[in-house]
């Protein structure tokens, strides 16, 4: 009971502290100065009052909405005691790793920098700023010669590192049993195991209305759909992100979602966060990166070619570009494994004095990257506002796709999470792709890297990430990484090669989400 | 010289259409009418507007002397000086002229039109289906009235953006009605897009009616035409042209299973087997929309009256589980049928 309090009031306090610094805090403390003019305000019981005023003036649930946002993003303390480094990562092979791919991944980019003699940074000429923002909202229609730059990495190269990871304390002994595990992935964290994923997502049930099931053409609307509407609304007028969070385990109505995601990320657009982007393009017109021909020919390679998010080539330009320049990023990196790259001014290789972070917001982008921000474009169509997002959907899920860490929503876990998954309930589909040569793990890798993205319709994708900021886990793409191959089983037993495999899975687009996720969670004999 | 017939249908529904001799155009007919103020787009009578030129802003302005290229439509390209002995050299071919929409919706930056299809069976009595997919056709470059001049930013036919530098066939630019529906729903929600679709629904039919007498109507004959719609900025929909011989080549996998599947269908519906009873709403992705008269989505007598609850039977951009739906209706008609034999 006591270490219990103790831990409380220590997250108490961390919060405080976080919050004191923001511009809630500010606002709070205006608002409260300024109903001290109001008639019901007595100064005999003043902190009382004011208290009252804000529960009825909804300021009462910004702060619990802005609390609540802290509580989901930032990992509990553990130990007073524990280092920095243990915030980031507690296992010290794990750390080494990541280090170790960051060095790779930076050396790549150097290389790149010096054999094309491009500087990593360099100031625009006043003509081609001008150039710029005249062309800021057509960016797409610009063609650079991109040939020569190639991406810095492709999430394959990432895969074969995690393959090669290994805990030199673990020693698993050489015979095999059982118990051995047959995939790529040679880690022992821990991973849930389909009773506990029931527990775990136990809205997700049969017994339970969901958007992305019942809300078919066959269903009629009254027996779940417009329940769920009005319900949706009614969080929405309450504005509380706690309540939004849990409504939206069951699927958001397409009218409604741009507002419930905004609403659990608690993202509000205010004047300072417009200024804050403008502030940002400014810093892009007036520089020009090395890492923007790369988002560039991200861009034109992967969401230009594609049938749907091609529409979105210009918005997903400002969004990107910005992002890079976006220096309060570096923050998320003191829970990320990974550490941003550090780049010294000419001539002044090694003086701590003249290291700056490369790219300022200390994220490389690898091939793919912007397939994150296409699938936001169908909500948000205010550059600002679509940034944000953005901007919060990456600190909050995706950074852990393409880092090396052991949290139960990093890559490394969701891989084990799917392997073992799929061994433990379809053993001989496993065994049968591992003898042609066709591990599981190197067709869904990219699946869970992207986050689905571009590879389910757009409709199933934006469900799939309803349920992933309702859980605040991605370990449901893990579940329906494994789903899909259960999904197609019977086909991938029939084939002999590894390309025959990857045509039986190549095209995801016309798979419904939710009742693969359901069946293959609540419906299938264990 | 005679003054340009004007033709306009249904004015709300459509830009103001003119037809106007070539002639006139070579020569830069000087046209004061305050009405005919603002940009304006000139097509010839080709099936497939392989070549369509915006004409900037007032046709006055390219009065005197030669005429600009812009004005200039094909036919003979000698001398434009109008006499009568050279009236007879120079083909006149009829040209159409429609008001310029200069707010058009845009997604992405980019101008789009829709394609629809609708089949007619008979126009006495008007019969009409509609099928439910369809596609937005979208412009490889950005919007702008700045850059009239620039046919590919106009343009959205497929046949043109064929021709464009910016052009990857890999790309397609279309995207499928449903994906076109869902992303209004969440950008300006339901209702809205029901209000769209139900604007889009009264011109099939008014265009329909509009030429009911003067088509040849055959009992043996029916008809696929392509409709290319603009929205504006409002949500409001215009009409374009109705295309009677639709492209039915298909640009990408998902193009083709469309074209395909319409094929088919319309197929079905022209029912040369005679198995269906002439009674169906509904067949595969195709839903009657006009029987003599509107056809209600709820069964029994579609309601006159004007008031209630009418809900037209088409479904625009709707989900099209037709393969389903087809199974169903041959199987129940074969049931009819041993029954009554």
């Amino acid at each position: 009971m006591l270490q219990e309090e103790s831990d409380l009031s220590l997250i108490i306090a961390q919060i405080v502290q976080k919050l004191k610094g923001s511009n809630l805090y500010s606002q709070l403390e205006r608002q409260a100065w300024a109903s001290l003019q109001r008639p019901e305000i007595k100064l005999e019981s003043l902190k009382e009052d004011i208290k009252e005023f804000f529960k009825i003036s909804g300021w009462e649930k910004k702060l619990q909405n802005a609390v609540y946002s802290e509580l989901s993003v930032f990992p509990l303390p553990s130990h007073p005691a524990a280092p920095p480094e243990h915030l980031k990562e507690p296992l010290v092979y794990m750390r080494k790793a990541q280090g170790s791919w960051e060095k790779r991944i930076l050396k790549s980019l150097n290389s790149m920098c010096t054999e094309l003699s491009i500087p990593l940074a360099r100031k625009r000429p006043v003509g081609e700023q001008k150039e710029l923002l005249n062309k800021w909202n057509e960016m797409g229609t610009d063609e650079p010669d991109l040939s020569l730059f190639r991406p810095v990495y492709a999430p394959k190269d990432f895969l074969e590192v995690l393959i090669n990871l290994r805990n030199p304390n673990y020693e698993n002994g050489d015979s095999l049993s059982f118990r051995t595990h047959l995939g790529l992935i040679q880690v022992p964290l821990k991973v849930k195991d389909i009773p506990e994923l029931k527990e775990c997502f136990v809205e997700l049930g049969l017994n339970i209305g969901q958007l992305g099931i019942d809300d078919s053409t066959q269903v009629p609307p009254e027996l779940f759909e417009n329940e769920h509407v009005r319900i949706g609304q009614k969080v929405l007028s309450e504005q509380d992100s706690a309540a939004a969070q849990q409504y939206i385990r069951q699927g958001s109505p397409t009218a409604l979602r741009a507002e419930l995601w905004a609403l659990i990320l608690n993202i509000s657009s205010q004047p300072e966060d417009v200024l804050y982007y403008e502030q940002l393009k400014t810093n892009v017109i007036q520089h020009d990166l090395l890492v923007d021909s790369l988002i560039y020919k991200d861009v034109k390679l992967t969401a230009s070619n594609d049938d749907y998010y091609f529409v979105f080539e210009d918005y997903l330009y400002q969004v990107l570009l910005c992002f890079s320049r976006d220096t309060s990023v570096l923050s998320h990196f003191a829970f990320n494994s990974a550490s941003p790259p550090k780049s010294y001014i000419r001539g002044k290789l090694g003086l701590e004095e003249y290291a700056v972070f490369y790219p300022p917001n200390g994220v490389i982008p690898f091939h793919g990257f912007s397939m994150y921000v296409a699938p936001l474009c169908f909500l948000y169509h205010e550059p600002s506002k679509l940034y944000q997002i953005f901007r919060e959907m990456y600190v909050r899920f995706f950074f852990r796709l393409h880092s090396i860490s052991s949290h139960p929503s990093g890559i490394v876990s969701l891989c084990l999470l799917f392997e073992t998954l799929l061994q433990t309930y379809l053993p001989q589909l496993f065994y049968h792709l591992r003898e042609i040569g066709a591990q599981p793990l190197r067709i869904s890798f990219k699946w869970m890297v992207r986050a689905f993205s571009g590879y389910l319709a757009t409709d199933q994708l934006l469900l799939l990430w309803d349920r992933i900021l309702g859980y605040n886990s991605l370990e449901i793409l893990a579940v329906l990484a494994a789903a899909v191959f259960a999904f197609r089983a019977v086909n991938l037993m029939e084939v002999t090669s590894l390309a025959a495999a990857e045509a039986v899975l190549a095209d995801l687009s016309t798979l419904k989400v939710m009742p693969l996720l359901q069946i293959f969670l609540f419906a299938t004999v264990t | 010289m005679s003054r340009p017939k004007m033709t306009s249908l249904y004015p709300e529904k459509t830009q103001r259409i003119y037809k106007l001799p070539e002639l006139i155009i070579q020569q830069g007919h000087q046209i004061q009418e305050p009405k005919l103020q603002g940009p304006w787009i000139v097509k010839g009578k080709r099936a497939r507007a392989e070549s369509i030129d915006p004409v900037q802003d007032h046709p006055h302005e390219h009065t005197h002397g030669r005429p600009s290229p812009q004005a200039r439509m094909g036919g003979s390209e000698g001398d434009t000086r109008s006499s009568d002995n050279q009236k007879d050299d120079i083909p006149v071919e009829n040209y159409v002229a429609q008001r310029y929409i200069e707010n058009p919706y845009l997604i992405g930056g980019r101008k789009f039109d829709l394609r629809v299809y609708v089949l007619v069976m008979s126009y006495i009595p008007l019969q009409a289906w509609l099928y439910r997919d369809g596609f937005a056709r979208f412009s490889n470059t950005r919007f702008t009235l700045n850059s009239i001049d620039d046919q590919y930013v106009h343009l959205t036919n497929v046949a043109v953006q064929k021709t464009s530098p910016d052009y990857h066939p890999k790309k397609g630019c279309k995207w499928m009605l449903q994906r076109f529906r869902q992303y209004l729903a969440s950008k300006h929600g339901p209702e809205a897009v029901e209000t769209l679709f139900r604007d889009i629904d009264n011109i099939f039919v008014k265009s329909l009616q509009s030429v009911q007498k003067v088509i040849i109507s055959d009992k043996h004959c029916f008809e696929l035409y392509g409709y290319d719609i603009l929205i504006d900025q409002d949500l409001k929909p215009w009409l374009l042209e109705v295309n009677a011989s639709p492209s039915l080549t298909a640009s990408s996998q998902e193009d083709y299973e469309l074209k395909t599947c319409l094929l088919e269908d319309t197929l079905h519906v022209v029912d040369m087997e005679a198995r269906l009873t002439g009674r169906e709403k509904r067949v595969g992705g195709f839903d009657l929309m006009w029987n003599d008269g509107p056809v209600s989505r709820e069964e029994g007598a579609p309601d006159l009256s004007g008031m209630g609850n009418f809900v037209t039977n088409t479904h625009l951009g709707c989900v099209n589980d037709r393969k389903k739906q087809l199974r169903e209706l041959f199987c129940s008609l074969q049931v009819q049928k041993k029954a009554s034999s």
